[in-house]
């Protein structure tokens, strides 16, 4: 077996001589440079019994020396040309970022989150103002909207996301058909379950959910694509061919999803009506025909125009998100994985915000 | 010290005894490889030596499989037929994790694009080599281990807790290097190092290979488009071509050599051109 990285010392008036011995490389060092620190101070130090030396067993060397201002002798050519390459002064290299104190970071943490957030919000309308801009640009040189670029969106915004939505607004519609008529049993009132189906599914839910399912499942999509785009700098490559990415990537898709919303919107709202016309046939005996003559009834035109006011603003809300998120990717790839999560996050919660808006703002117009 | 550790130390020193580079004559033996995918096929009865503590260049037409050589040396793609020794061992062969492990520890790879990992700072990606295989070597030791390699690399003092993305080509090339060099390894690997510098960069970036193969006694396997390296770094240079290495040899042995690709590759107008450098730069050396 070679020799582990090993040393033996003598004690003198201004500190050990330390004679290394066997091979002071990184694989044999064991623990070495504890037991070097446990010495204390070094005034000198003999080589002559070192087998083979590499860059690390060079730098103990170095930093023994460093430390106190020990003599080295018997260095082999190779040893030399080592302690030669490393003996500079490194203490200006730095290593990690400047550490601060918990309470400081934290109130950094705070600080810059705040900022991010409100940066945010100006980002998007910034960045929804820059769109209607490119727009009106496009619309003055008389530039077609690139429909065949919307249509493909409207494929997978719209037609792929039909099942998914359909099967989510039918299970909504009975759970709340179901879940209305526990309560309004107790009053001998579960009639009225009807109108609770009929309304909150035109009015709002049905909207709601689509706009939750279109955010995760086509706002992510278009994060992530722009953000791989901006990656393999395929956005800078369009500028510099003279391509507006605004008009060929971002307004196709807003205007996809700005169009499909409403379709979608009212799709949902139907398949919430069947699901819980489904319950109100199986579970209370109403049949369909006087199911949908009720409805017919209790429905007032208004929830309808409700929703197709909303839906238009989702769609575009949703959209520019996703756009916007995926414009902001720079660096590297993880940042796409970081923008896709903050499109889906801030795109629902500003659906909510606005539909909380739009729901105090239509009941003081009255329609209620 | 308490007896767990001893047992660990022990342990990590028989490793240690598992591969030693310096006894071997050839750090690595190629014979008969074929590389094989679906019908193209890349390599086919290609044998290599690389001597230890030599400087190889390998060089070839775009397309002549230079990076999938170097990718089955170290194991990254499993050749259709053949066999390729490190150091006496047959990556293939090794069924023991450990020995594997202890085989791997002895060579650096740079990829072409640096292949820094993106999340951590340079000097992380130094240390990730070294906590994978010295878990415990202490932080100071492991922090001051990450400012020599950044300086040895010749990478500007405040590099360290830089991340990639915020270094330049030339930068991500250095550091990829240092990463390389995190083990004090015997077998360097380097997947065209000056591709994409600019000639003021990939000169120093030259002389900075020459100049750390000598001092640490490096086996360097360089695969290189450009000329400049040739000349400046390497020992001798492989040619491959015709899906084998056609050559072998200094660059005078290969001039001598008929065959047209060599020929045409260094006699060309910017083979005389490199050559032209090298014969003016070596009268100077002599005048001075």
């Amino acid at each position: 077996m070679v020799a582990r990285a090993d040393f033996d010392y003598s004690d003198g008036a201004e500190g050990a001589a330390v004679r290394f011995t066997g091979r002071l490389t990184l694989a044999r060092l064991g623990d070495l440079p504890q037991r070097l620190d446990a010495v204390g101070a070094v005034a000198s130090i003999d080589l002559s019994g070192v087998e083979r030396i590499d860059t690390v067993g060079a730098w103990i060397v170095t930093r023994t020396v460093n430390e106190y201002g020990a003599k080295v002798t018997g260095a082999s050519p190779e040893a030399e040309r080592l302690l030669e390459a490393l003996k500079d002064d490194k203490s200006e290299y730095r290593v990690h970022r400047d550490r601060r104190s918990t309470i400081e970071r934290m109130l950094e943490q705070v600080g810059t989150a705040s900022l991010a957030v409100w940066g945010e919000l100006i980002g998007i309308i910034d960045f929804f103002g820059a769109m209607i801009i490119a727009l009106g640009i496009q619309i003055r040189a008389r530039r077609r909207l690139r429909w065949h670029a919307v249509v493909t969106r409207f494929q997978t915004v719209g037609v792929d996301a039909l099942p998914i939505i359909g099967l989510m607004s039918f299970l909504i519609g009975i759970v709340i058909a179901q879940q209305g008529a526990v309560q309004l049993e107790q009053f001998g009132l579960e009639v009225f379950t009807i109108n609770l189906v009929g309304r909150a599914s035109i009015r709002e839910l049905g909207l709601l959910m689509t706009a939750i399912m279109v955010a995760g499942r086509s706002g992510s999509a278009f994060a992530a694509q722009i953000g791989t785009m901006k990656l393999t700098e395929e956005i800078d490559a369009m500028r510099t061919i003279g391509v507006s990415p605004m008009e060929a990537i971002v307004l196709p898709r807003v205007a996809a999803s700005t169009i499909t919303m409403p379709l979608l919107g009212f799709y949902a709202s139907i398949c919430a009506i069947i699901g819980g016309g489904v319950f109100c046939w199986a579970g209370l005996e109403i049949p369909p025909l006087t199911y949908v003559q009720r409805l017919r009834e209790i429905i007032p035109m208004h929830d309808f125009w409700i929703m197709l006011i909303k839906a238009p603003v989702f769609g575009i809300l949703i959209g520019v998100t996703g756009c916007y998120e995926g414009m902001q990717v720079r660096q590297n790839a993880e940042e796409v994985g970081k923008r896709t999560t903050s499109a889906v996050v801030a795109a629902i919660f500003l659906v909510i915000v606005l539909d909380a808006f739009f729901a105090v703002f239509f009941s003081s117009l009255g329609w209620n | 010290m308490s007896e767990e550790i001893q047992a660990e130390i022990r342990e990590e020193l028989a490793a240690a005894e598992a591969v030693r580079p310096e006894t071997f004559e050839y750090a690595i033996r190629v014979r008969g490889l074929r590389n094989q995918f679906g019908d193209a096929v890349i390599h086919d009865g290609l044998d290599l030596d690389v001597r230890s503590g030599e400087i190889l260049g390998v060089v070839g037409g775009s397309g002549t499989g230079k990076s999938v050589l170097m990718r089955s040396i170290v194991g990254l793609q499993t050749p259709t037929a053949g066999e390729i020794e490190v150091y006496g061992k047959t990556l293939d062969t090794i069924t023991d994790a450990e020995e594997s492990r202890d085989l791997r520890r002895r060579w650096g790879v740079m990829f072409q694009g640096g292949a820094l990992f993106s999340t951590l700072s340079v000097a992380e990606n130094i240390q990730v080599p070294l906590r994978e295989y010295y878990p415990r070597l202490d932080q100071q030791l492991l922090d001051e281990i990450a400012a020599y390699k950044v300086s040895m690399v010749g990478l500007p003092p405040d590099a360290g807790p830089k991340f990639p993305a915020e270094l330049s080509g030339g930068m991500v090339k250095r550091a990829g290097l240092a990463r390389a060099l995190a083990l004090d390894p015997a077998l360097l690997f380097l997947d065209e190092p000056t591709a994409g510098l600019d000639p003021i960069g990939a000169a120093k970036f030259d002389e900075l290979i020459r100049e750390l193969a000598d001092t640490m006694g490096l086996t360097v396997f360089l695969i290189t488009h450009d000329l400049d390296s040739l000349y400046a770094t390497c020992d001798r240079v492989a040619v491959l071509a015709e899906k084998k290495v056609i050559a072998v040899g200094t660059i005078p042995e290969l001039l001598a050599t008929e065959h047209p690709w060599i020929q045409d590759y260094f006699n060309g107008p910017r083979g005389r051109a490199a050559a032209g450098c090298n014969i003016a730069a070596e009268r100077q050396d002599r005048k001075s």
